[in-house]
């Protein structure tokens, strides 16, 4: 990284810099399940004009409507949080793999580091040896400073080599880096 | 285009049809490149047999998520027509898409359900739909103020004009027998976006 896009990413919030490197990869349409880690950046989302952001009732049906506007020219991605990917396995396996659908995911990592909800907490065990299992590229995101190359790489990859991707927003970025 | 009154038979008056008959209908009548999303099992078995158009998409997996596909294909295109074709056990998995379509409101989105009542390729145990569930009611109480039972062949027909002439979303349900599907999409997906890619322009 640049001096000048280390000046740049101290001062911009995790979710900030989220918004600017999908606005730099043409990552226009959002469809998200609502989580309180990620409110922020869907927040900003929606205040900009760049964006299409769609709040479907599930996530799978997030997954379909990226994957179709992926083939009809429009690239997107989906949000949610790790309950909301343990809903997924059938349509990645059965959609995103087989037809080479680079479908792009966010994942707030909840179920981890002191949170105390039951909904997250077993379910949080099972994301990674899905994402293992389907061979999916995933990468937890920790640090403020690795944001911009984690999304950006991740992003520019999926779409070159037509393959999903998770981006896991783990706690010690949303949480611990965000205290300091 | 303000919506005008949709004529609709009930469930238990709409004519039995035959679905391979209603995909040759339906991909007749399209001359402008519109793009069909046919979901898993017989329904996109009679829609490749129908003609295998680029424009046409074969669900082989993700039940459920014809409706979704096609509401993004219709967002990144919004000067195409897209119609989604499912089955009743597909859409009972995904009734939410429903609400979904309803509160975005697309206005070039067509939903068709064929509705026979049963899991037909897995051994033909009824659906909800054997026992009451009305699928263009809950539509209607999802949002979609333009949904209809297709009373019998012609009426499919006007309401297929209707969804390329006027603005949608659409959807209209038609009930259909258990003749077997008249052909079997080929099982590489791959080749099936790529083709479907090209057929909308979308290609790298």
């Amino acid at each position: 990284m640049s001096v000048e896009a280390a000046a740049r990413t101290r001062s911009e919030t995790w979710d900030a810099i989220v918004l600017r490197v999908l606005k730099q990869n043409k990552v226009s349409l959002i469809a998200y399940v609502p989580d309180k880690v990620l409110a922020p950046l869907i927040k900003s989302l929606h205040a900009d004009d760049f964006f299409t952001v769609l709040s479907p009732a599930r996530e799978e049906e997030a997954a379909g409507i990226v994957a179709g506007a992926y083939m009809a020219g429009q690239r997107g991605i989906v949000l949610m949080q790790t309950s909301g990917f343990a809903t997924l396995p059938n349509v990645i396996a059965s959609m995103a793999v087989p037809y080479q659908i680079p479908l792009l995911m966010m994942i707030s990592e909840r179920g981890t580091l002191g949170d105390f909800q039951f909904g997250q907490a077993m379910v949080c065990r099972t994301m990674r040896p899905v994402l293992e299992s389907l061979a999916i590229e995933h990468y937890a995101i920790t640090r403020l400073d690795e944001v911009e190359f984690i999304v950006d790489s991740m992003i520019k990859q999926a779409f070159s080599t037509q393959a999903p991707a998770a981006m896991i927003l783990s706690p010690l970025l949303t949480k611990h880096s965000a205290k300091k | 285009m303000p919506a005008k009154k949709i004529q609709s038979a009930g469930r238990d008056t709409a004519k039995v049809m035959n679905r391979s008959d209603l995909c040759r209908r339906l991909t007749a009548k399209l001359t402008h490149e519109e793009a069909v999303i046919g979901g898993i099992g017989n329904t996109h078995f009679d829609l490749w047999a129908s003609g295998q158009r680029p424009q046409n998409f074969y669900m082989l997996g993700s039940m459920g998520l014809a409706v979704p596909i096609a509401f993004g294909v219709a967002l990144a295109q919004p000067q195409r027509r897209v119609f989604s074709l499912e089955g009743d056990g597909s859409l009972l998995m995904q009734l939410g898409s429903l609400g979904t379509v309803a509160k975005y409101g697309p206005k070039n989105l067509a939903i068709i359900v064929f509705d026979n009542g049963i899991y037909q390729i897995t051994g033909a145990q009824p659906t909800l739909t054997s026992f009451g569930t009305d699928l263009v009611a809950i539509a209607k109480g999802a949002g979609l103020a333009q949904s209809a039972w297709a009373a019998d062949e012609a009426h499919y027909e006007e309401l297929i004009d209707a969804a390329l002439k006027r603005e949608g979303p659409w959807f209209i349900a038609a009930r259909t027998g258990t003749q077997p599907p008249a052909g079997l999409t080929e099982r590489d997906p791959a080749k099936i976006r790529g083709r479907f890619m090209q057929g909308l322009g979308a290609s790298k």
